[in-house]
């Protein structure tokens, strides 16, 4: 006799009094397979937890991002924001895909560079970039889209050593209308700073201004702003034209788009509520095509989304360690997935489905990291089938930053995983070993030894 | 030994009510099923030998789940109290 499968016992209580909307199950269907490939397999092979990325989906997200935006407008181009994931597999599917560089420090950079990224197709963003990283790119013709005032007199400085003309950009921020403004980075257009850097490279006769970059903040959740801050920068360039009778090549947008994860606190899921790529580019091409610009002089727009490119492509897969229930009896499941690999639990509620096949009923639990720390809290409040201890969950969604920003605390980082498009996995990058972090150690000669 | 109070009923499909306070629940099936066998008065022993033969579960877990699901059912009454902890 085949045995059946076991559920922990559960008993909860009928409540009639009040009626709650979003009391119901999330989840329907358990995630079994990643791209057809066996979520169990994976962890077989791979072990637990385990990052797990759709090349699939990388390539249909930004095939419906790219014709969002070149079914609006006639000059496109995108390039890929490193600091998002710098998986260099992941970083090539996007160059595939025609997808530029958009680095944001020297690591990037170089890192750009080895992939084998055009000089002249790396965006330099970022606040830190050290002469070292000026003079080398300078050299290679990247695009330095500047940040402030004294990497604007240093560009100057080292252009004046003789060489190669630097190619610029500024980067300017602006009231578009949302809370917070992201007043730190760049140039201000309302109070003028703008035009002052703008007059400094127009005047030095040793820079190439050739684009204008803003970035309007993150997870934004107004498409309207794009077309508040995609107008100022037009009336930047036309302005520019009328002075000093120079054509701006490109406008950058930068990114911020908001993925499909559900923000903490939100009422409706992020799926239902989040602007979608038409919006976004629906908002940033009206504003450039009505603006004063010539049908044939509209200046190249370019776009480093990376989160909503890349979200959706990555999976976290991990185990149960344990179920138990707090002092005041709620229940709590532990994960081998802390905040340590998922930083984005910080402010998202992400999706986690249980791998395998479940009934209907459901406990309210708290999902837990493994790492010895309070703040390890993977969702405070979900809506999960009965895990048994053992069992796998998928957590959706995880493609954005988790790759780039985790922490190593505690423990080591995980192997992470790319499914092709004929659903053969490839290990991408290697989980790390003790040996590979204590390389790194050095132990003074009289610290050695010890007795105890 | 765990002992349900006798006026507890319990469906088939796991709905269940207490007429002492007109509370109602619903258990899973697993539940339905240690219910079951704890108003048959068996032992645990018994339940858990039982569960061994017919569901894919191993010993330690099977106790853990078992203490915490009891634990529940006194914490909602549905027990009769054992004489030394009056």
């Amino acid at each position: 006799m085949e045995k059946q499968r076991y559920e922990r016992p559960v008993i909860k209580k009928l409540e009639t009094n009040m009626p709650n909307k979003f009391g119901t199950q999330t989840e329907l269907a358990p995630k079994t397979h990643i791209d057809n490939v066996p979520v169990k397999k994976l962890i077989e092979e791979f072990g637990s937890p385990l990052f797990v990325v759709s090349e699939q989906t990388i390539r249909k997200t930004f095939a419906k991002a790219k014709k969002a935006f070149t079914t609006r407008y006639p000059k496109v181009q995108f390039a890929w924001s490193y600091k998002t994931n710098y998986q260099n597999a992941i970083c090539n599917v996007f160059h595939q895909e025609g997808s530029w560089a958009e680095v944001v420090s020297g690591f990037e950079y170089e890192k750009a560079l080895r992939n084998g990224v055009d000089g002249k197709k790396i965006i330099f963003n970022g606040p830190d970039k050290t002469v070292d990283d000026l003079k080398l790119a300078i050299e290679n013709d990247s695009l330095l889209h500047i940040d402030h005032l004294d990497e604007l007199y240093t560009i100057i400085e080292l252009a004046g050593n003789g060489g190669k003309k630097p190619k610029v950009a500024i980067r300017v921020n602006m009231d578009t209308g949302v809370y917070p403004m992201w007043d730190r980075f760049g140039f201000n257009y309302e109070n003028g700073q703008a035009w002052d850097a703008l007059n400094k490279i127009m005047r030095s006769n040793k820079l190439e201004l050739v684009g204008l970059h803003t970035h309007i903040g993150t997870f934004m959740l107004s498409a309207n702003a794009y077309s508040v801050a995609a107008y100022k920068l037009a009336e930047l360039a036309l302005g520019i034209q009328k002075k000093y009778s120079h054509e701006i090549k490109y406008i950058d947008m930068g990114g911020g788009f908001a993925s499909k994860n559900t923000l903490k606190g939100a009422y409706m899921p992020g799926t239902d509520t989040n602007p979608t790529f038409d919006d976004f580019a629906e908002a940033i091409t009206s504003a450039l095509i009505n603006s004063d610009f010539k049908p044939d002089k509209l200046p190249l727009l370019i776009l480093e989304t990376g989160r909503a490119l890349i979200d959706d492509a990555g999976y976290l897969l991990g185990t149960v360690i344990s179920n138990k229930r707090l002092a005041d009896g709620k229940r709590t499941t532990i994960l081998d997935i802390g905040v340590n690999l998922m930083f984005t639990s910080f402010w998202y509620d992400h999706k986690v489905t249980p791998a395998q096949p479940f009934s209907h009923y459901t406990e309210n639990t708290v999902l837990y990291g493994p790492l010895c720390m309070n703040i390890d809290v993977i969702r405070e409040n979900a809506n999960l089938p009965l895990l048994n201890k053992g069992e796998h969950v998928v957590v959706h969604s995880v493609g954005a930053y988790n790759m780039t920003q985790w922490m190593q605390f505690i423990t080591l980082r995980p192997n992470i995983v790319m499914i092709d498009e004929k659903a053969t996995p490839h290990l991408i990058r290697e989980k790390e070993t003790l040996d590979s972090l204590m390389s790194y150690e050095k132990v003074p000669e009289h610290l050695k030894k010890f007795d105890l | 030994m765990v002992k349900i109070k006798p006026n507890v009923a319990v469906s088939e499909s796991g709905f269940l009510f207490n007429p002492a306070n007109g509370e109602s629940y619903s258990l899973n099936p697993v539940g339905t099923r240690i219910f079951g066998f704890l108003k048959e008065g068996k032992s645990y022993e018994e339940i858990r030998d039982s569960f061994m033969r017919e569901y894919t579960v191993d010993h330690d877990s099977f106790e853990r789940d078992y203490d915490d699901f009891v634990n529940m059912l006194k914490q909602y009454n549905l027990t009769e109290r054992d004489e030394e902890e009056v």
